[in-house]
């Protein structure tokens, strides 16, 4: 038995244009049709058709971007405002941690305030007074309940208005967004509280961006994604996937940048025209190209597991750094370098064929060199990597600084630089849960399976 | 539209207690409180005692007399009219944070404001009754009994016009504009500070059609005028008149239901 179902519910909100806003009544008599002028210029679907039920006694979270309609439908609901099409059942007292202390009154005193938000929620006055105790005792604001509450600050309106709503003792609870009322205390008395619920078999729907809150508290998660769902199941599985994406935009944009970058430089066109010097001190050195192009590298792919360039990687997958060189005369001398740096600048590794023991090299015409990395090990950030060709003795051909960029994600936010596969074990009076081995499969310790 | 009256009835303690932060939060701070509710119907009488009896005696015929207590009978339904109209019609937006956030029937809070408005009615009864016995004015006992009658239809009047304006003002705006004019001209189409019998009989048919008319003569035949109450027929006639602008009010105000939390 679900206690929330939601089956294909479309909003759409209207947009009115210019015009509408300053139409009066006057103007949409005189127009013909007060209710012809009762139309929209223009509208706009908050909700593309959703559909999902939520198990009586489970916690659901709603996870999504800003504007991909999470705060739209839990309003629906909640049963402020009604869907365009489709149906919303919600099956039991519903009560919503939608907005803290609505309707609170700043002229009149705590006390009558709590009475008359608990009755909005759907109380009687006697129920209300049997709770008032708990509630004003879970606000830890006795000695100020009698004071009128425009002289409650911010925090104690919210610590308020909270303990009333939690206080309904809903059968459905629906929260946005609203967890960071109080201090550390407060927010662990409120987390407790959820626990509670969740223990007498209550439905709990949480609408957050504290993606941490959904993987510990939710037994179901759902992504919302332009009005649509995107995705829903394990809420681990739906965080990371969400992580994913939102760290994919953000390397879709680092590839915008990167490609602006080698381009601005000249990479990839076949000849390139100018140089940039050398910087005098490498330490210093912002990106940038330089070199006697002797040797070129006309082309630089960081390839994924499928081997399709990409620009985001999880942390332990594979990456390979496809080169491509032309030698415009035959070179007896060549080394083929590589480094990766995080955002601080941090060398994170740096090789080359020389340092590795390459004892002869020599190349003419064109030719592809792939360096292979079996596992990224690195912590989640934003990196770059530097190629480059050059002589033995250090004198470049072809030195691209800092021009490509790559992204890891992990799910997990570890610091440092280096993330070796490892894992937790516990033994002897020890327990310790959650923690074990490294969550997601690319990150599976190989030893192990 | 029955299903949701049954939900407002569930809510009347809420109806009840957000009447009683009303009043409380209105007088909160002053010195005065709850006595302002009866200072200001009395300087209102008392200035009207003087304009009518110092400054333009014998503007009236001899029956109206005192006139100023007759002017009375009528002002103080009308206030409760006009303020509970003009208040409603914006108390949807005023209040607007709370429909969008809450889950509750909006209709609670016109109803709230009308019903704090007949408590402020009924604080100025004192005072009207004092004074009615001050002048001696000779009451039929049986009259009283239609008192709540006349107070009973004008507020399902009332209510059934709040509620049908602030779910229109929702979406136009200037209603509350167009309301205070109108209320302007209302105040002055109904015999409250000149009797029904002063004038004259064509423009009487047109006063007629005024449900406040009946209502304003009726607290005036039951309070001021001598002799028994005569004019219950069309008071039941105004009586079933509002009962049909209540029900078309709540309807109207129940269609407009789930366009309020976007609109206001």
């Amino acid at each position: 038995m679900n206690a929330i179902d939601v089956q294909d519910v479309r909003k759409t909100y209207r947009r009115y244009g210019r015009r509408r806003q300053f139409a009066t009544l006057k103007s949409a008599l005189l127009s013909g049709g007060a209710l012809r002028d009762l139309r929209p210029d223009e509208t706009f679907d908050a909700l593309k058709g959703v559909s999902f039920g939520i198990a009586a006694g489970s916690t659901f979270g709603i996870v999504g971007r800003n504007g991909s309609g999470k705060s739209s439908l839990l309003k629906l609901v909640a049963g402020i405002g009604r869907p365009t099409s489709g149906t919303v059942v919600v099956r039991g007292r519903v009560s919503a941690l939608i907005e803290l202390g609505a309707g609170f009154h700043p002229e009149i005193s705590g006390r009558d305030n709590v009475y008359i938000n608990g009755m909005m929620l759907g109380l009687t006055r006697r129920e209300m007074a049997a709770r008032f105790d708990a509630i004003v005792s879970f606000a830890e604001l006795e000695d100020f309940i009698d004071a009128p509450v425009k002289t409650y600050s911010s925090g104690m309106y919210m610590r308020l208005g909270f303990a009333v709503a939690i206080h309904v003792d809903p059968d459905v609870l629906l929260v946005d967004e609203v967890l960071a009322v109080g201090d550390e205390a407060f927010t662990h008395k409120c987390l407790d509280k959820f626990a509670e619920f969740r223990r007498r078999g209550r439905t709990v729907l949480l609408v957050t961006h504290s993606l941490d809150l959904v993987t510990r508290f939710c037994d179901q998660a759902l992504w919302l994604d332009g009005g649509l769902v995107r995705m829903q199941g394990d809420p681990r599985r739906i965080i990371d996937a969400y992580l994913l994406d939102v760290a994919g935009a953000e390397g879709r944009a680092l590839a915008a940048t990167a490609s602006d970058a080698a381009s601005r430089e000249g990479v990839g066109r076949a000849a390139s025209a100018a140089a940039t010097d050398e910087p005098s001190d490498m330490s210093k050195a912002v990106e940038g190209r330089w070199g006697s192009k002797e040797v070129e590298i006309v082309a630089v792919d960081l390839l994924a597991r499928d081997r399709q360039p990409a620009h985001l990687f999880r942390s332990g997958d594979p990456v390979e750094i496809r080169l491509r060189l032309r030698a415009h005369r035959h070179v007896t001398d060549l080394v083929v370098g590589v480094g990766i740096f995080n955002a601080d600048g941090v060398c994170c590794y740096g090789t080359n064929t020389h340092i590795e023991g390459a004892t002869s090299a020599e190349m003419s015409g064109d030719g592809e060199v792939s360096f292979a990395i079996d596992r990224l090990d690195l912590v989640d950030g934003t990196y770059k990597v530097d190629v480059a060709v050059h002589r033995t003795n250090g004198v470049p051909y072809d030195y691209h600084r800092l021009l490509y960029t790559l992204r890891v994600v992990s799910s997990s936010k570890e610091t440092g630089i280096f993330r070796p596969p490892h894992r937790w074990d516990f033994s002897g009076g020890i327990t310790i849960v959650g923690v074990g081995s490294s969550r997601n499969g690319a990150t599976q310790d190989p030893t192990r399976s | 539209m029955l299903l949701s009256l049954r939900h407002v009835v569930r809510y009347r303690g809420l109806v009840a207690s957000l009447v009683a932060r009303e009043l409380k939060a209105r007088y909160r701070g002053s010195v005065l409180g709850f006595f302002w509710s009866f200072v200001n119907p009395l300087l209102l009488l008392l200035v009207y005692t003087f304009v009518f009896t110092v400054v333009l005696p014998g503007a009236h015929p001899s029956e109206l007399e005192p006139f100023a207590l007759f002017m009375f009978c009528g002002i103080l339904p009308w206030t409760w009219f006009s303020s509970s109209l003009l208040e409603s019609s914006t108390v949807l937006i005023t209040s607007g944070n709370l429909i969008r956030k809450v889950l509750f029937p909006a209709e609670v809070l016109p109803i709230v404001t009308v019903l704090a408005g007949s408590v402020h009615f009924c604080l100025g009864l004192p005072i009207l009754a004092a004074f009615l016995l001050y002048y001696r004015v000779p009451v039929t006992p049986t009259d009283l009994l239609w008192f709540p009658v006349v107070v009973l239809v004008q507020l399902t009047l009332t209510l059934g016009l709040a509620l049908l304006l602030s779910a229109l003002t929702v979406h136009f705006r200037d209603v509350r504009d167009l309301l205070s004019n109108l209320l302007t001209l209302w105040f002055f189409g109904t015999p409250i500070i000149y009797a029904l019998s002063q004038v004259p009989p064509q423009v009487r048919q047109i006063l007629n059609l005024n449900p406040m008319t009946h209502l304003v003569v009726s607290y005036q035949e039951v309070l001021f005028t001598p002799g028994p109450f005569t004019r219950w027929l069309p008071l039941l006639a105004v009586g079933a008149g509002s009962l049909f602008v209540f029900i078309v009010g709540y309807f109207v105000f129940d269609r407009l239901r789930d366009t309020l939390a976007e609109e206001v």
